[in-house]
């Protein structure tokens, strides 16, 4: 009997720490570039043009002891794979939707109480490792680095009863395609941006200034913007609450941003190293740092949070203690991990210039994030 | 060059062109050049990687109009 498995059932296996076999039937090259992370996750990638004669060959190394899913890209070949060894007599699943799928699957988990009974989401794109953030309070929402599947985040606040007033993005993404701007539009929400990354957009959007404040609903709850650059050069940061710090692509639970995707690697080590050395150890250490990224599932809490201490970071996170600033500089501008796929023209949808179809922003988005140093 | 046979895949999804294409291929002699006509982007890396597998030689692969044209020899 074939199971259909929905990215949503692979999700909850990852988050909460479950054994998962996974036969990847794609080509070696996407195997190796990019597939689904797991703690207790096993994995074998036989393609699934190896594999039209027929699957005797590699029955052996299939547990029957344990959930064995086929993923391919899209689905179609995981279901011909997984429909062969159903007929060989075992019990297996195939991932609906495939690679694509799981790229767009988003959990929404809630990260903690703001003050006067609201609270904070994190919404934890699993096969990307983009997180975006939603803060409610008194009816009213905002919305932080929100991802291109609007849906999503206008359905939620739906759900919670709650109206779209602001969408902010702490900088000009390129490694995946901005949501902000649609949703703004859709719901008449204030859209966001720094200025200075924002020089060559072509819509109207709402200049994101150091030491601007957001009141949301008629609580104290306040989003305060921190000019952070370093990462692009008009990387923001925001403070929740005096309880959350959201880095953007600044600082990660384990690595630090790169300075390299809007091509000034050299210009903004500077800035970089201000950031994170200056401007972020005059702030509590009492604060949760929340990313917009994760790059490895070891960042991930025990809920399937990614969220940290700002102390624990200064004292645990590698980029945050090279005391060196040569050593610095080389670490961030040299032997960088390859670009995210098709940053560039990512960063030219952010901006407004292109408008891709669907189909094509999915091409874009294909394979991990890369917006870190390790 | 010598086309022995021409197969239309334009259209189909994965894995339907890769599995049209062995089997057109199953029934060529060795050296023998098969066309192949797709349109699915992702089949792209699959033909270059199943071929190499198979150890038949991609002789030529050109896009036109967005039909992507295979010419592989069988080995």
């Amino acid at each position: 009997m074939l199971r259909k498995w929905t990215a949503a059932d692979v999700a909850r296996k990852v988050i909460e720490n479950k054994e998962l076999f996974i036969l990847d039937v794609r080509n070696a090259d996407a195997f190796e570039e990019w597939k689904i992370e797991g703690h207790h996750f096993q994995y074998l990638n036989i393609p699934y043009f190896e594999l039209l004669d027929g699957v005797e060959e590699i029955l052996p190394q299939i547990p029957m002891n344990m959930d064995v899913l086929v993923v391919c890209a899209k689905e179609g070949s995981s279901i011909m794979v997984a429909e062969m060894l159903s007929e060989a007599g075992r019990e297996v699943g195939y991932l609906e939707g495939g690679m694509k799928a799981w790229s767009m699957h988003i959990e929404p988990i809630k990260v903690g109480e703001l003050a006067g009974g609201g609270e904070l989401y994190q919404f934890v794109r699993l096969g990307k490792g983009c997180l975006s953030y939603m803060a409610i309070s008194e009816g009213e929402a905002a919305i932080i680095d929100a991802v291109r599947f609007t849906d999503v985040f206008t359905t939620f606040a739906e759900e919670k009863g709650v109206a779209i007033k602001h969408v902010l993005d702490t900088h000009l993404h390129a490694d995946h395609i901005s949501g902000g701007r649609h949703i703004a539009s859709q719901t008449g929400a204030s859209y966001y941006l720094p200025p200075k990354d924002a020089e060559e957009v072509v819509f109207d959007y709402t200049p994101l200034t150091d030491g601007l404040t957001i009141q949301l609903g008629a609580s104290r709850i306040e989003v305060g913007a921190l000019y952070s650059p370093g990462h692009t050069i008009g990387s923001t940061s925001f403070v929740i609450d005096e309880q959350y710090l959201l880095t953007g692509d600044i600082l990660f639970i384990d690595s630090i941003g790169r300075p390299d995707l809007a091509g000034l690697a050299e210009d903004w080590v500077a800035d970089l190293r201000e950031t994170l050395y200056s401007r972020y150890r005059k702030l509590a250490d009492g604060l949760i740092v929340l990313p917009a990224h994760f790059m490895i599932l070891d960042e991930l809490n025990n809920d399937g949070t990614v969220a940290k201490r700002l102390g624990d970071l200064f004292a645990e996170n590698h980029g945050l203690n090279v005391e060196d600033e040569e050593v610095f500089r080389s670490m961030v501008t040299d032997n960088l991990p390859p670009q995210p796929n098709a940053y560039q023209e990512i960063r030219q949808v952010n901006m407004g210039k292109i408008t891709p179809s669907h189909e094509e922003q999915t091409e874009m988005e294909i394979g991990p994030n890369r917006c870190a140093v390790r | 060059m010598n086309i022995t046979k021409t197969l239309d895949a334009k259209g189909l999804a994965c894995p339907m062109p890769i599995v049209r294409t062995k089997k057109t291929i199953d029934s060529l002699h060795s050296g023998e050049i098969l066309e192949v006509q797709v349109t699915d982007k992702g089949a792209l890396h699959d033909f270059t990687a199943w071929a190499s597998a198979g150890g038949h030689t991609i002789i030529n692969q050109k896009e036109e109009a967005g039909v992507i044209f295979f010419y592989i020899q069988k080995a």
